[in-house]
């Protein structure tokens, strides 16, 4: 077996060389000093390869264009086995890249990296960072869901107001007529045509350049002999990949990635927020006012990478030793703090949601029941009925697939007393009374196996809501889904007419607003009247 | 101090931190490899799961129809591709068996997709592009036609005739 390995690797060096190119890489000779502070360009550059391939994996599930992006962005999310993990690596892969590629710059920055001869890898750093930024900028706008229009929305008008080049840049982003099918279309050949082979690019020259000049060494490195790159210090990189790699993991299983509603152009109430990385330049925006307004959203960033990029050529002092670069610390504790402080203070500063919001993220099944069906859930949920019925229990048979065989007077009797109806049941009678157990039972006839998502993902707000509009008989005049009486106008479609204060208005005074409405006026607890009103607003046109 | 701490060789010790260090290398990386390559291979090789339900389509009244006279009737039928829901035109050739029942067959010859149409005279479906020819039950006389006719699912409610999916005689045995 090691025989043939060899001989294989002696025809490759033979006919393409490559086995002896990869041990000259590894070979290389590093100062003694080397060691854990000289992982993050390693992770930098594995998260940029991960990224690649998520997005990748995206892009074989995805369709680049408004509406049919979101759709398929849905689909990805509630029907393809695993899109839910790969599209979280990727989003949080995206922050976790712009954390990794700050360490780096801010270890480079410390050591005082960037001296001579190394200023040009310093430079190809920043346009690095930059495109890290564009890359988040332009991917933001992907899902094209509420959020990524509003927000790109701002930054089309942050760019707008550029001194001179404004009117070129909206011509160039495509959002001369505001952000549209042009703007997307541009967002997305940069985000998937552009960056990714001018990353790999000035990534190869990036890495060259570190080896040309060698790791830089720090004062005293001379006196000591110098130290094989492999395996110690693979060693170290790989770990730290490991690391990285292991949260970010964690953070796609674990963390939900938002997605709202289809991006609507209308809404007249969405309050746009950047992504948590840019809240700071958000935060710096608002000491702007008026004319001035250019000073924050472009000057004081221009002038931020101006000097990013002079770094090298202002400081040219010796090599010291890292502990006595106080200056070079102090700089970056300092920004750290005017960082931090910019972005908490705009979270701070972020009103909190006053109406709970729909994931579009997970599977919408509920959003097509009838309001009887929903507070059938809300009861379903309230006697655990889940406790023994839920798919993976063995007490009770799986309700997804047995409801349909069963009519619904059979159903309420069998809630009453579990054992007349089916003889040896061990279920206890449903203590609930009548016009619940219809409930209950008109949503069991409506379950499905296609449908069984919505047992766990109507939302708390939305099963309450629909409670308090069963038990307020708001069905005798009101049609919602196409269920209930068309006295009065059917509510689907109600966010889409109305505000929420106008509706909250409504509800203790309508003749106020409809002089005609012969509705009477409903005095609900706060947690009732919040619960009903986000339901309503949930409600599909 | 150290003249007291055990007395290793040089080379061993660096040649097992140095296994160690390779053995750390290949480890992670075969972890990290696998945690991102078998999601992605079941992200690509298993089929998603459809969140819409078979429909059943009304195609008409059964006393319409004459025992033995095959009949196309053209419908529309929503069909969900993937995250795209598609409205699309389809036909299907509709008999009425001597027994009361219905078969509904689907309107492609099973062996290149070509549409075929009931000859009259013959009393059987021929195929004009490789004159494959059917019964009247759908089953295959001549030609080069690998299996019988396709059949739509069929259910009769209150008169009206539904069609469901179309199988294959092979999904229909399974």
């Amino acid at each position: 077996m090691k025989r043939q390995v060899e001989s294989l690797v002696a025809w490759l060096e033979d006919r393409t060389g490559l086995p002896g190119a990869v041990a000259h890489f590894l070979d290389e000779k590093i100062p003694a000093s080397g060691g854990w502070h000289q992982v993050f360009g390693s992770v930098a550059m594995f998260l940029f390869l991960t990224q690649a391939f998520t997005g990748i994996l995206l892009a074989f599930n995805y369709a680049p264009t408004p509406g049919e992006a979101y759709n398929s962005l849905r689909y990805i999310l509630t029907e393809v086995t695993g899109g839910r993990l790969i599209r979280g690596l990727h989003h949080w892969g995206a922050s976790m890249m712009i954390v990794i590629v700050v360490l780096h710059m801010a270890q480079v920055f410390v050591f005082g990296a960037y001296k001579k001869p190394r200023e040009t890898t310093w430079l190809l750093g920043v346009v690095l960072l930059l495109l890290t930024l564009t890359y988040g900028l332009t991917g933001y706008l992907l899902p094209w869901d509420n959020r990524a229009y509003w927000g790109t929305v701002v930054a089309t008008k942050i760019a707008a107001s550029a001194p001179l080049a404004g009117p070129y840049m909206t011509r160039l982003l495509g959002a001369a007529k505001g952000v549209g099918v042009v703007t997307f279309a541009r967002f997305y050949a940069v985000h998937v045509l552009l960056l990714p082979p001018a990353t790999l690019l000035l990534i190869l020259a990036h890495v060259y350049l570190v080896r040309r000049h060698g790791v830089t060494p720090q004062p005293g490195d001379e006196a000591l002999p110098r130290k094989p790159f492999y395996p110690a210090q693979v060693f170290k990189d790989t770990a730290a990949i490991f690391i990285a790699f292991a949260i970010l993991f964690t953070l796609a299983v674990a963390a939900k990635v938002p997605l709202e509603q289809l991006a609507d152009p209308t809404d007249t109430t969405y309050i746009p927020r950047p992504e948590w990385y840019f809240l700071f330049l958000f935060q710096t925006l608002k000491f702007f006012e008026g004319p001035l307004e250019i000073v924050g959203s472009t000057i004081l960033p221009g002038l931020a990478v101006l000097a990013l990029l002079a770094v090298p050529f202002v400081d040219r002092g010796q090599m010291v030793k890292v502990t006595r670069r106080t200056v070079a610390i102090g700089f970056v504790v300092l920004a750290g703090i005017g960082w931090g402080g910019l972005t908490a203070a705009a979270v701070l500063s972020t009103p909190r949601e006053a109406v709970a919001q729909v994931d579009y993220s997970a599977p919408t099944d509920w959003i097509q029941l009838s309001p009887e069906e929903m507070a059938g859930i809300a009861y379903f949920r309230g006697e655990n009925c889940v406790g023994c019925h839920s798919a993976g229990a063995s007490m009770g048979p799986d309700l997804t697939r047995t409801a349909v065989h069963k009519d619904a007077a059979w159903m309420i009797r069998h809630f009453k007393q579990p054992a007349a109806v089916r003889p040896g049941s061990a279920m206890p009678p449903v203590a609930l009374g009548d016009a619940q157990l219809n409930s209950l039972a008109a949503f069991l006839l409506k379950l499905t196996p296609e449908n069984s998502s919505a047992l766990a993902d109507a939302p708390d707000f939305a099963v309450r809501g629909a409670v308090v509009y069963q038990t307020g008989h708001c069905a005798a005049c009101h049609m919602v889904n196409g269920v209930g009486m068309k006295v009065g106008p059917p509510l689907n479609g109600l966010a889409k007419r109305q505000t929420r204060s106008w509706v909250d208005d409504h509800f203790a005074n309508p003749q106020k607003l409809s002089p005609a409405s012969i509705m009477p006026p409903y005095q609900f607890s706060a947690e009732d009247k919040k619960n009903l009103m986000a339901y309503l607003f949930s409600l599909p046109e | 101090m150290e003249e007291f701490e055990p007395a290793r060789p040089a080379a061993a010790d660096a040649s097992s931190r140095r296994g160690f260090f390779q053995a750390g290398i290949l480890g992670l990386g075969a972890a990290i490899a696998a945690a991102l390559g078998l999601p992605a291979l079941a992200y690509l090789l298993t089929p998603p799961k459809s969140r819409q339900p078979d429909a059943w389509i009304e195609i008409g009244d059964l006393d319409k129809l004459a025992t033995g006279a095959p009949l196309e009737v053209a419908f529309r039928r929503i069909r969900t591709d993937a995250w795209k829901v598609v409205i699309e035109k389809d036909t299907a050739w509709v008999v009425k068996r001597a027994d009361g029942g219905v078969t509904a067959f689907g309107p492609q010859c099973t062996h290149l997709g070509c549409a075929y149409h009931w000859d009259d005279g013959r009393q059987q479906f021929l195929c004009p592009c490789h004159s494959s020819l059917f019964r009247i039950d759908g089953s295959v006389i001549s030609g080069p036609a690998p299996r019988p006719l396709d059949r739509y699912e069929t259910k009769v409610e209150n008169g009206r005739l539904m069609l469901g999916r179309l199988r294959t005689s092979i999904e229909r045995q399974a």
